[in-house]
């Protein structure tokens, strides 16, 4: 599941950036296969952030975001090494998650 | 039938109620924070009803910096950024971002602690050319910044 995030996290001024992309189809439900069939809607609903285990960012998201997501945020009280970790969760209850320590 | 027995249907539906509070009280965070998407909000289908959805029709505020492409090429994946000038706007906590002309015009949204700071940067989907917003919400009140973005090949095709 690790392999679906690509994850880095990275010490500015006086923030940490996070910036995370997963690996997700991102279905509307509103499109349509070859033979005129649904294709059903398949998309992230849910997905945190979290630095050393504690939410920093807590997002909720539509079918309108695109395919494989990208995720960019920002948070305060970061240092070197500490970890950062990106899970997500989809309308079907699939999940995934990743992580890095900030560089 | 309800008049022979209205004791049982009480006792069942307080039994229902008392364990989905159970449940509630007892679940952690995960499914708490679940619990909270805005669905109503991402089900709607117009801009008028998704403002309304959200507590209304947000102020035009220049404390929101809202970057998106003024022609995107492939409405599939447009880019957008929004940040919020503190010194204007403060205490976001939650950034949404609402694409006019889509089926469902909100898109996402962003919630953030005090210690987080209130920048939110993403991929949508437009599926024509349209205006976009990002809402920025701050002590109950709704603030807003739109931008036009051009789509020469829509995001819901196949």
């Amino acid at each position: 599941m690790a392999s679906r995030i690509r994850i880095r996290a990275q010490l500015k001024d006086d923030y940490c950036e996070v910036k995370a992309l997963m690996r997700h189809p991102m279905e509307t439900g509103m499109r349509k296969d070859q033979s005129g069939a649904a294709i059903p809607a398949n998309f992230i609903e849910d997905i945190q952030v979290l630095h050393n285990d504690v939410v920093v960012v807590q997002a909720y998201w539509g079918a309108a975001v695109s395919a494989n997501p990208f995720l960019g945020v920002r948070f305060k009280g970061g240092a070197q090494g500490d970890v950062v970790k990106v899970v997500w969760r989809d309308n079907h209850g699939d999940s995934g998650s990743g992580e890095t320590t900030i560089r | 039938m309800g008049n022979l027995n209205p004791l049982g249907l009480t006792r069942r539906s307080f039994v229902a109620v008392t364990s989905v509070l159970f449940v509630v009280a007892a679940l952690p965070q995960k499914i708490w924070a679940a619990a909270l998407r805005p669905e109503t909000a991402f089900q709607t289908t117009t801009l008028e009803a998704t403002f309304e959805a959200l507590g209304g029709v947000p102020k035009v505020s220049d404390g929101i910096v809202f970057s998106t492409p003024d022609i995107a090429e492939n409405g599939a994946v447009v880019p957008v950024r929004i940040e919020i000038d503190t010194s204007v706007l403060s205490d976001v906590s939650k950034i949404y971002v609402i694409v006019e002309k889509n089926p469902n015009p909100l898109a996402a949204v962003f919630q953030v602690p005090p210690n987080t700071q209130p920048y939110a940067e993403t991929r949508v989907k437009v599926a024509q050319t349209g205006n976009l917003y990002a809402v920025a919400e701050a002590n109950g009140q709704l603030y807003m910044m739109q931008r036009e973005t051009k789509v020469t090949l829509g995001g819901c095709g196949g």
